[in-house]
C-alpha cells in the first residue's frame, strides 16, 4: 500500500515535471512552429508550383527542380556557393585558431577581454559598409595595390576587386571574428591538467597539441565552422558587392528570380536546395562531433 | 523558505508591473486619436521619392505625413502589393514598361485627364500606350533617362564611345563594367545589332546571346548602381555600359572627368510612372500627391533627388532648376537625345524569361 502510494506520488511528480518542462519549451516551440515550420512548409509547397508567363500554376510538379539540375547556369550557382563556402570556412578556421589560442594562452587574463573586443571590433560596423570598404581597399587604386607598387613588388595593379578572391577576403574578415569567439570559449574551458598529464607522459608541445588540445577543442571549431558554413552559403551581399557578378552564387540566382519576374516557385525551389545543402553540412558536422566525443 | 518568499514577492512585482504596462498600452491603443494626428499617405516607390527635400513641401502644404516604402524591381513591388491588404497603399511608382502589369492586376485607379499636366510632358515620354488603357489614364510618366555609355573622358577616346560596337570590342578589354539589369542591356545589344527594341523577338535570341557573351568576355564586372559608380569613381573601370546621366550626374562635382554619350546607333530610354492605387481610401489626397510630383516644382525636386538624378518628364521643370543642374541633366539637349533613343524592350512573359535566362548564362560564363 505504502509502495503504491510512493509510486503514485513519484508518477505525479514526474507528470508535474513534464508539464513544467513543456511549459518552458512551449514558447520557443510555438515560435519555431509559427515562424519556421509553417513558412517552410508553405515554401516547400510553393516550390512545386510553377510560373507560366505571368500566371502561377498551382498544380504540383517537379519542373523547377528539373530545371535547376538540367540548366548549367543554375546548377553552377550551387557549385560556386559550395566552393566559396568551403574555401572560406577552411581559411577562417586556420586563421582563427592561432588567434584564439594566443588570446587564451599568451595574453594576460586581465587583458583578454580587451583583446577579444579588439578582435571583434569590425563587427561594430555595418556589414554592407564593410563590404564596400573592402571594394575600395582592393580596387586598382586601392591601399593594397598602392602599397605593393610603392615598394616595387608589382609594376601593374593586381586585379583584386570584383573577383572570387575579393569575395573570399570579405567573408574571411567577417568569419575569423566569429570563429575566434567559439574557439576561444572552448580553449579557456580546457583544464591545464590535460597538458601537464601529456607532458608527464613524455609528449612534446606538438604532440600535446595534436593529440590532446586539438581533439578537445574540436567542438568549438566545428560549432564555429558550421555557423560559418550556414552564414556564408546563404549570403547575398558580399558576393554581390565584392564578386562583381563574375560568377553567381545560389542566393544571387534566387534574387534574380524575384527582382523582375517574381518567380516565387523557382526561388522557393532554389531555397529548398540551399536548405538541403545546409542540412547535409549539419548532419556531417553532428555525426563527426559525436564520434569525436565518444 | 525566505528565499521562496522573496522569489514570490519578485514574481508578484514582475506580474503587477507587466500588467500595469499592458493596461497602459491597451488604454493608449483604445483611446481616440488625438486631435493633432496627421493624415498619412502610403506610397510604394523607387528610392528617389524618399528625399525629404521632395516630400516636405507637399507634407507641409497638406498637413500630411507621406510614408514611403522603397522597392527594387517590378516583381518585388507587385509581391509587396500581393501581401498587403486593400487600402494599405495609396500611390505607386512603377517602371514605365510595366504599367500594364499593374493595370491588368486591377491595381491602379483611373485618373482624370483634366487634372494632370500631360500637355507639359515631353511628347516622347508621354507613353500613352503604356500609361493608358481603353482611353483611360492609369499612370503618368514622371522621370526618365538613358541606359547608354558612361565613361571617363581622360582615360578613353570619346570618339570610340560614339559607336555602340565598342561594348563588345577588345579595345578596352578589362576596363568595362556592365550595368546589372537585363532589360536595358539586352535592349542595347539589340540596338548594336541594328534591331529596334520594340521588335526584339525569340528569333533574335541566338544573336543576342552571342553578343552578350562577347560583352562579358571584354568586361571587368557586372554591377549594380552603387558598385558601378564606385568602379567608375575609383578608376577600377573606365566605361560603364548601361550607365547614363543617372550614374554620372551625382558624381559630376567630384569627378568632372566622367561623361556620358548616346552613340550613333542610339541608346535605350527608361521611364518611371506614377499612379493612384485603386483600393486607396484617400483617392483625392493620392491624386494631389501625383499632381504635386508632376508639377514643375515637384519635378525639379524629383529630378535632383538624393538617390539619383534623371530628367524630369515635365518640360516646364526647368523653371525650378539651376543652370548647373540643367547642365548636369543636359536639359537643353533632350530634343536630340529623345530622337536618338528607344524605350526599353517590353517583352512578353515568355520572352522575358528567355532574356533572364540568357543574362544568367552570361553571368555564369
Amino acid at each position: 500500500m505504502a509502495d503504491a502510494g510512493t509510486l503514485r506520488s513519484a508518477t505525479a511528480l514526474e507528470d508535474a515535471d513534464r508539464r513544467k518542462a513543456w511549459g518552458f519549451v512551449a514558447p520557443a516551440l510555438l515560435w519555431t512552429l509559427a515562424f519556421f515550420v509553417v513558412p517552410f512548409a508553405f515554401m516547400a509547397a510553393m516550390s512545386l508550383w510553377k510560373r507560366e508567363g505571368r500566371d502561377l500554376v498551382r498544380i504540383w510538379n517537379f519542373d523547377n527542380y528539373v530545371r535547376f539540375f538540367s540548366e548549367n547556369a543554375l546548377f553552377q550557382g550551387l557549385v560556386n556557393s559550395l566552393e566559396i563556402t568551403v574555401i572560406v570556412t577552411v581559411i577562417s578556421v586556420l586563421l582563427a585558431y592561432p588567434l584564439a589560442w594566443i588570446i587564451a594562452e599568451r595574453v594576460p587574463k586581465r587583458l583578454q577581454r580587451l583583446a577579444l573586443i579588439l578582435a571583434i571590433l569590425p563587427f561594430w560596423t555595418s556589414y554592407v559598409v564593410r563590404s564596400y570598404s573592402w571594394l575600395l581597399v582592393l580596387s586598382k587604386n586601392g591601399v593594397i595595390n598602392q602599397m605593393f607598387m610603392s615598394i616595387g613588388l608589382i609594376s601593374e595593379p593586381l586585379e583584386l576587386a570584383s573577383t572570387r578572391t575579393a569575395t573570399v577576403i570579405g567573408f574571411v574578415h567577417f568569419f575569423v571574428m566569429l570563429l575566434t569567439l567559439t574557439i576561444y570559449s572552448n580553449l579557456i574551458q580546457l583544464s591545464p591538467n590535460y597538458r601537464r598529464a601529456a607532458a608527464d607522459l613524455g609528449a612534446n608541445a606538438f604532440q600535446t597539441f595534436w593529440h590532446v588540445v586539438l581533439p578537445l577543442t574540436l567542438p568549438g571549431i566545428m560549432t564555429g565552422a558550421f555557423l560559418t558554413f550556414v552564414l556564408c552559403i546563404g549570403d547575398y551581399v558580399t558576393p554581390q558587392i565584392l564578386g562583381g557578378n563574375n560568377e553567381l552564387v545560389l542566393p544571387q540566382i534566387i534574387m534574380l528570380q524575384l527582382g523582375r519576374r517574381a518567380d516565387f516557385p523557382m526561388a522557393a525551389a532554389l531555397s529548398i536546395v540551399l536548405m538541403l545543402a545546409v542540412t547535409f553540412a549539419y548532419v556531417a558536422c553532428a555525426r563527426w562531433l559525436k564520434i569525436e566525443r565518444a | 523558505m525566505m528565499q521562496s518568499v522573496r522569489d514570490g514577492a519578485r514574481l508578484r512585482r514582475f506580474f503587477s508591473s507587466t500588467a500595469a504596462i499592458a493596461i497602459a498600452a491597451l488604454s493608449t491603443a483604445a483611446a481616440p486619436a488625438p486631435a493633432f494626428a496627421q493624415e498619412e499617405l502610403n506610397a510604394l516607390v523607387w528610392c528617389d521619392h524618399t528625399d525629404p527635400v521632395l516630400l516636405e513641401p507637399f507634407e507641409k502644404a497638406n498637413d500630411v505625413k507621406v510614408n514611403v516604402k522603397v522597392y527594387e524591381g517590378t516583381g518585388a513591388g507587385l509581391s509587396i502589393l500581393d501581401q498587403s491588404q486593400p487600402g494599405d497603399w495609396d500611390v505607386l511608382v512603377i517602371d514605365g514598361v510595366d504599367v500594364h502589369r499593374a493595370i491588368d492586376l486591377d491595381l491602379l485607379a483611373e485618373m482624370p485627364a483634366d487634372g494632370l499636366p500631360t500637355a507639359d510632358i515631353f511628347p516622347e515620354v508621354r507613353m500613352e500606350a503604356n500609361n493608358t488603357k481603353d482611353g483611360k489614364i492609369y499612370a503618368v510618366t514622371e522621370k526618365f533617362g538613358y541606359n547608354t555609355i558612361s565613361y571617363d573622358k581622360t582615360k578613353v577616346d570619346p570618339k570610340d564611345m560614339q559607336d555602340l560596337s565598342i561594348i563588345w570590342s577588345d579595345k578596352y578589354k578589362g576596363r568595362i563594367a556592365l550595368y546589372d539589369y537585363y532589360l536595358p542591356m539586352i535592349g542595347l545589344v539589340g540596338l548594336g545589332l541594328g534591331k529596334k527594341t520594340a521588335e526584339l523577338s525569340e528569333a533574335d535570341m541566338p544573336a543576342i546571346k552571342e553578343k552578350l557573351a562577347a560583352m562579358r568576355a571584354v568586361s571587368k564586372q557586372v554591377s549594380d548602381v552603387v558598385s558601378s559608380q564606385t568602379a567608375l569613381a575609383t578608376g577600377e573601370v573606365d566605361i560603364l555600359v548601361g550607365g547614363g546621366e543617372w550614374i554620372t550626374a551625382v558624381l559630376s562635382a567630384d569627378k568632372p572627368s566622367l561623361d556620358w554619350t548616346i552613340p550613333e546607333q542610339g541608346a535605350v530610354r527608361w521611364a518611371q510612372s506614377i499612379g493612384v492605387m485603386k483600393d486607396s481610401t484617400k483617392q483625392d489626397l493620392a491624386l494631389k500627391f501625383v499632381q504635386y510630383i508632376l508639377s514643375p516644382e515637384g519635378q525639379a525636386r524629383l529630378a535632383t533627388s538624393s538617390c539619383y538624378w534623371a530628367m524630369p518628364a515635365n518640360a516646364r521643370a526647368d523653371e525650378h532648376l539651376t543652370d548647373q543642374q540643367k547642365a548636369a541633366l543636359r536639359f537643353d539637349q533632350q530634343a536630340e537625345y529623345l530622337k536618338k533613343t528607344q524605350l526599353y524592350p517590353i517583352p512578353s512573359a515568355e520572352l522575358d524569361q528567355q532574356f533572364q535566362d540568357a543574362w544568367t548564362e552570361m553571368l555564369q560564363q
